[in-house]
């Protein structure tokens, strides 16, 4: 049976979403990590996840980019050749071939998806070879190619990231991310170290290349800013449950729930 | 003449729960009809609720009851029921938006702001760009600008931004929050044009205006607030 086709309501939309996660949960022991947590994302779509620390959402995150197992739920998937799957079943091997082909993750701490003792260039390159690419010429073009889309002078191309600016790093692990053409790209505080003055660009870069790539993508942020210029949908976490899910600027303009009423009460004004 | 936006039955009101959950009602059981060429006013004292009206317009708030149609690709949409991505799809091709306050990614250069919309809809860049370059000249922002970021514009001239990013994709149906609010009279008169363009094209235009020479100059039906409503 067609399971993502059964999780939309027919007739509103002729496109089936790429992702369709229902009923997921974690529990760290008997603490609650997130439940109940379901959600549809469709293909170019940004959809932001905030809330304060501690609410869930870097638990839903990992749950989601395999980075950890969740108890209970499934996170349907539909895959480039158009196969239907329920991530969370799939023997390894696919599961690690996804991750590789299909799926990005940056992380909020650039050094956590680098190599900082090899080359910028090889950071790319690396992602590449992963998929197959075997022409060296081929791969260092498209590396240098990449660096100069995320702002960072193609003469770095042989330097270690571990000299690089925070600012930096992050620009090239989102390089080293994208350059494969993930359809689906998991982001976790990417802004969240930097400086404001890296941070605008930064997210002026993210919206430009996630746009041109055509990836979906999950932006955990507890920036309501971040969130407003970056994410299409927005869903409010807290104390592990989604309280709130809308367009974002309905959920940041006309916020029903107290608790999203006090997230957008207490961000202070410059 | 064709109805391009049907407002039904429209009831909001605002529960404040970090302020003792204060409830506000907005309005009852209001119900607007816009067709396409005509341009209808809101009027109403401060907090009557008429921004709140053309922001649910946009279903950038949502009502508790009622229904907004807008006519979308050849059919009338729901956009308060309709699905995010609908939405977002109607706003993109069939509502515009302009509001009194130009809201962008800090850094980016004027002429991209204003261009971005069209980009969005799939125009190719330069000549995205190239609209963008002759509508910021109509509103007599400086060509020394357009590689600058509004951020440190005068208000005015961050308005006539807004009003460039607002208007340069036209759509069948346009909303606009008191976009002259801070322009001088040159200014207006230049916003007034456009605003009499885009009704002579067939945009159906429900609007807010301060200034009385803008609301005489556009208006053909004033809607008003202070009788519509039955909060």
């Amino acid at each position: 049976m067609n399971v993502l086709a059964a999780s939309f309501a027919p007739g509103l939309d002729p496109d089936p979403p790429l992702l369709a996660v229902r009923g997921l949960a974690k529990h760290y022991g008997t603490t609650l990590g997130c439940r109940d947590v379901a959600f549809d994302l469709w293909p170019g779509e940004v959809l932001g996840i905030v809330g304060e620390s501690g609410s869930g959402k870097t638990t839903l995150l990992n749950c989601l980019s395999a980075q950890i197992e969740a108890d209970a739920g499934e996170i349907l998937y539909r895959c480039r050749d158009g196969e239907e799957v329920d991530f969370r079943t799939l023997p390894e091997a696919r599961k690690r071939a996804l991750l590789r082909g299909e799926w990005g993750l940056v992380h909020q701490n650039p050094r956590d998806g680098l190599r900082l003792r090899v080359s910028a260039g090889a950071n790319i390159g690396e992602r590449l070879m992963a998929q197959g690419a075997r022409h060296y010429g081929g791969i260092r073009g498209e590396a240098t190619g990449w660096l100069t889309r995320v702002e960072i002078d193609a003469a770095r191309t042989d330097d270690l990231p571990l000299h690089f600016s925070g600012g930096m790093q992050q620009r090239l692990q989102i390089a080293r991310t994208l350059v494969t053409q993930p359809r689906l790209v998991f982001m976790d505080e990417p802004t969240g170290g930097l400086d404001v003055s890296v941070q605008a660009r930064l997210l002026d870069l993210i919206r430009g290349l996630v746009d041109e790539v055509g990836a979906s993508c999950i932006v955990v942020t507890h920036d309501l800013a971040v969130a407003r210029l970056l994410a299409h949908r927005l869903m409010v976490m807290k104390a592990g449950c989604v309280v709130e899910q809308g367009l974002t600027d309905q959920v940041l303009d006309d916020p029903h729930h107290p608790y999203t009423q006090l997230l957008v009460s207490s961000v202070l004004q410059v | 003449m064709t109805v391009m936006l049907s407002a039904q039955n429209l009831a909001k009101t605002y529960t404040l729960h970090t302020q003792g959950g204060t409830r506000i009602p907005v309005f009852r059981g209001l119900s607007l009809e816009v067709s396409a060429g005509e341009c209808v006013v809101l009027h109403g004292p401060s907090g009557a609720g008429k921004s709140t009206l053309l922001r649910a317009m946009y279903a950038n708030i949502l009502p508790d009851e009622g229904e907004i149609r807008v006519r979308h690709a050849g059919r009338m949409v729901d956009i308060l029921a309709a699905n995010s991505r609908t939405v977002l799809q109607v706003r993109r091709q069939t509502l515009g938006y302009v509001s009194q306050f130009l809201r962008v990614i800090p850094r980016v250069p004027t002429l991209d702001v204003v261009a971005e919309p069209l980009i969005r809809r799939g125009e190719d860049r330069a000549a995205a760009r190239e609209a963008a370059a002759a509508l910021l000249a109509r509103l007599n922002i400086p060509p020394r600008l357009w590689s600058l970021a509004p951020a440190t514009f005068s208000g005015g001239e961050q308005q006539r931004v807004n009003i460039a990013r607002g208007l340069i994709a036209p759509t069948p149906i346009l909303l606009l929050d008191e976009p002259t609010a801070s322009l001088d009279a040159a200014n207006r008169a230049v916003v007034t044009s456009l605003i009499s363009e885009a009704k002579a094209a067939g945009a159906a235009i429900v609007g807010i205006f301060h200034d009385d020479e803008t609301r005489a100059a556009v208006t053909d039906r004033l809607f008003d607030l202070s009788t519509a409503k039955a909060a």
